[in-house]
């Protein structure tokens, strides 16, 4: 099943497995040592992610190592700058018709 | 005409499924009013180009509804219908903003969003804060995917392509 990314990033614990991760790659062990919650949450919470495509599995040895897909991010906040650029090019446009309006106004 | 310094603010709180855009109009407030809630002057301004506004319908009281469609260069209609739940001259109005067909039929399968548009003065100016909050961000996802799939978005892309080939 393929989730939803915005799902994904919007609880706090996985946005700060994310934040850590950022950092370097780390087993699940190593991650579920800075939460108070179940060895168990962590995994789960990294099986999301894994499922987003936000974070990816790499084996080293006999360890498994999780490592944040960075494209995947940048794609979330591509997505959201093109909704900015909606917002600014309409105001530009209303800024205009202010413009012209008032320009008529004026005896 | 310099916006330069019209302050504008574009901000995604993804915990909260919320994007609060804030932008200041050097004008007085019951005239940028007047371009949100009218729509014979809606249409001059509210779609992005290369995209115009075309307004079917528009009744501007609680209870009533815009339904409009964004128009491509082509003639490829996007309908689209702000349903008007409170509104307060000219304070601010809340709706909820969702997809349609030709006849103002909504889109159930896409998700919408509720809008909450306050009007204040800023001097001589006004400030029009606009919070658009989704069920879920993956609503939001929905919403921006299919504006990039169906045109939307990719038009303003090719528009700005376009525009690269013209300068070099």
């Amino acid at each position: 099943m393929r989730r939803d990314v915005f799902q994904a990033i919007a609880d706090p614990t996985r946005r700060a497995i994310i934040a850590l991760i950022a950092l370097q790659s780390m087993t699940p062990n190593s991650i579920a040592e800075h939460f108070d919650t179940t060895r168990q949450a962590v995994s789960k919470h990294l099986r999301i992610l894994t499922e987003c495509e936000l974070v990816k599995q790499e084996h080293k040895g006999r360890e498994i190592y999780y490592t944040l897909e960075l494209e995947r991010m940048k794609e979330i906040d591509k997505w959201l700058e093109q909704f900015r650029k909606i917002w600014e090019t309409r105001f530009n446009q209303l800024d205009i018709l202010l413009q012209t309006i008032q320009n008529q106004q004026k005896p | 005409m310099t916006t330069a310094h019209l302050q504008f603010d574009f901000i995604v709180d993804k915990a909260q499924n919320t994007i609060t855009v804030r932008r200041e109009f050097r004008a007085n407030r019951q005239l940028v009013w007047d371009c949100h809630t009218k729509s014979e002057l809606l249409n001059q301004w509210y779609a992005p180009q290369p995209f115009t506004t075309k307004t079917k319908h528009m009744d501007f009281r609680s209870g009533g509804y815009w339904h409009y469609a964004m128009v491509d260069p082509t003639g490829v209609e996007y309908w689209c219908r702000m349903d008007y739940e409170t509104v307060q001259p000219i304070e601010g109005y809340t709706g909820l903003d969702g997809f349609s067909d030709a006849n103002g039929a909504l889109n159930a399968e896409l998700p919408r969003a509720h809008w909450n548009a306050t009007f204040s003065d800023l001097e001589a100016n006004t400030l029009v804060q606009t919070v658009v909050t989704y069920n879920s961000l993956s609503d939001l996802e929905t919403v921006i995917q299919m504006g990039m799939q169906e045109g939307l978005t990719s038009t303003l892309e090719r528009l700005d392509a376009f525009l690269l080939t013209l300068n070099s």
